[in-house]
């Protein structure tokens, strides 16, 4: 149900990011969905890979600064109002988002979307009760 | 050119009346070292318990050297030589190791100062006509009060406005006709880019000199100032271990600063082996203040690299000239005026636990003024994936150095082994400011 995001902190500098994706590619590790939060003076690369602890090894190995954070990927209906419909189930069971993105890819009809809750475990249990469609740790491995 | 005096008398006596005068203060002030716990020590050590046992100027140096490490190491009493109810004021600074140093004054001392002061002031032809607006910080600093103290008694008008707020700086000149400024030189180009932004033109003000001091600047600074503020800037040297400002100070020639010779004695030190350079040759500046019986002070280490001139001054006056400041012996850097050692910073970051243990201090020319970098590598354990975790991070590094060094620095995060570091003693300090 939950899944596995790295975060990198990227320092201000140039290449950084290249040197991050260049690492991962090189190890063989694919990229699902990946966003960048920046600030003036540095960023922090959050990405979901199909082989998360490979690609944490990897990066602690090579000096980055990396953590793991529980998110939850879910699909929603590529289509006007798609998102508006599941942010209204997260509305309503008074559920906070912190932060979402898109994947870079999909597997079927439908958007997949990357959600950090504060309280994970709560909305995973609503979104179970409800019957939204969650992405596994098995889709996204095999994606 | 004419050329005014607060006290010709003495401005102009001859060589050996100055030194019938040292001699006879440096007399009083071992006397008053002598009730000192921290002077006791070093002039036992020199073999003297009395003021008797100076028979000469020579004798001087028989006494070690004084060092800021003293006074912090003696901070708070070691110091002091008269009874709290003599002490009338009270500087301090705040120190590299968390240990301030601390001067203390009694009436008769700030008058001296003051005297000293005045003469400064009216050398330079300021007199009880002018309107005195006083741009330097007040406080514990001596910058501040102590110049307010000098121009009042030279009668001009003071105005008592301290540092910053440059807009409203600029309407006070305007409002109040200001004439003459205490300032730092880099604040004083700062202010002229502001003009316009405070909707007053040059044509408006009737400003005529400045002082400037408190950070080292060079001819050509001087000469910038003078042409885009159309005044006369005047140097100034001084310390608070020797007062505050007004040790040194240019005459209407602009030709090297005065070093009153009958409140200070001044040498010039090689500073790897403490002895003596010749007459004419650049040193470390080590002075003896003659005139303050509260803390007295013999043979400070400014750690100022300076020369004095040999040639007199076509103002007649007979006391010698100090050199512009050339430098430093320590690592201290003057960022706006303000003193600040590495080590400060330093002791600021290594408590922050998400800070790693590489850090680097950049100081570069921003417009006309100094600013300050301060970059620290994360420490990655610490590191929760969260950006407004740094953020938080990096405001909190802000605000603890801001109220420990009072300086406003832009922080970065790096990452670890970011940052370079060097062989040996690692090289943390980063100046870009140009050379003069």
């Amino acid at each position: 149900m939950k899944l596995t995001q790295i975060s990198v902190f990227l320092e201000n500098r140039k290449g950084r990011l290249y040197e991050v994706c260049s690492l991962l590619g090189k190890t063989g590790i694919n990229i699902r969905a990946l966003t960048i939060a920046e600030t003036e003076s540095f960023g922090v690369l959050r990405i979901v890979v199909d082989k998360s602890d490979l690609a944490i090894k990897t990066l602690k190995a090579n000096n980055f600064v990396a953590n793991l954070t529980d998110v939850v990927a879910i699909e929603v209906g590529d289509k006007p109002g798609g998102l508006a419909e599941i942010l209204k189930v997260f509305a309503d069971s008074d559920i906070n988002v912190e932060y979402m993105y898109g994947f870079v890819e999909k597997f079927s009809d439908n958007a997949l979307l990357v959600f950090r809750f504060e309280d994970t475990d709560k909305a995973a249990k609503i979104l179970a009760d409800k019957g939204v469609k969650v992405v596994t740790r098995r889709e996204i491995e095999g994606l | 050119m004419d050329v005014p005096f607060w006290n010709r008398e003495i401005e102009t006596a001859d060589r050996s009346r100055l030194e019938t005068i040292q001699l006879e203060r440096l007399r009083e002030t071992v006397g008053w070292a002598l009730k000192t716990p921290f002077y006791q020590k070093q002039l036992r050590q020199a073999k003297i318990s009395s003021p008797d046992n100076i028979r000469s100027l020579a004798d001087l140096r028989k006494i070690p050297f004084t060092t800021k490490d003293d006074l912090r190491i003696n901070f708070p009493r070691g110091l002091l030589a008269v009874d709290m109810k003599d002490v009338v004021r009270i500087h301090s600074s705040s120190g590299t190791t968390g240990i301030p140093t601390v001067i203390y004054y009694s009436k008769e001392d700030i008058e001296n100062w003051t005297d000293m002061l005045a003469r400064c002031l009216f050398s330079t032809g300021a007199a009880s006509a002018d309107v005195f607006q006083n741009m330097m910080t007040y406080g514990m600093f001596t910058g501040g009060l102590g110049m307010h103290y000098g121009a009042e008694k030279v009668g001009m008008a003071v105005i008592p406005i301290g540092g910053g707020n440059t807009k409203r700086q600029i309407k006070t000149m305007r409002d109040f006709r200001t004439t003459v400024l205490h300032i730092t030189p880099s604040y004083l180009l700062h202010v002229h880019t502001k003009l316009e932004e405070a909707e007053v033109k040059r044509e408006d003000l009737v400003l005529k000199k400045a002082f400037t001091g408190a950070e080292p600047h060079s001819e050509d600074i001087r000469k910038k100032i003078e042409r885009i503020w159309n005044i006369d800037a005047y140097n100034s040297y001084g310390l608070s271990e020797l007062n505050g400002p007004g040790v040194a100070f240019e005459c209407v020639y602009k030709n090297d600063m005065h070093l009153w010779e009958d409140g200070y004695i001044v040498e010039i030190i090689d500073p790897e082996t403490g002895e003596q350079v010749r007459d004419g040759d650049s040193g470390e500046v080590v002075l003896t203040n003659l005139i303050r019986r509260a803390t007295p002070m013999l043979r400070y280490r400014t750690r100022d690299l300076a020369y004095l001139h040999t040639d007199p001054c076509p103002c007649g006056r007979t006391h010698r000239r100090l050199s512009r400041i050339m430098g430093r012996t320590d690592d201290m850097l003057i960022i706006n005026g303000i003193n600040l050692f590495p080590s400060q910073i330093e002791e600021v970051v290594m408590r922050i636990p998400e800070v790693a243990t590489n850090y680097i201090i950049q100081v570069e020319k921003r417009g006309d003024l100094d600013h300050l970098t301060v970059k620290v590598e994360i420490y990655p354990k610490l590191f929760l994936g969260d950006p407004s975790q740094l953020e938080a991070l990096k405001g909190r590094i802000t605000e603890e150095l801001r109220s420990a060094i009072i300086l406003h620095p832009t922080v970065e995060l790096h990452e670890p082994n970011a940052l370079p570091v060097s062989e040996g003693k690692a090289k943390r300090v980063i100046d870009l400011r140009p050379k003069e």
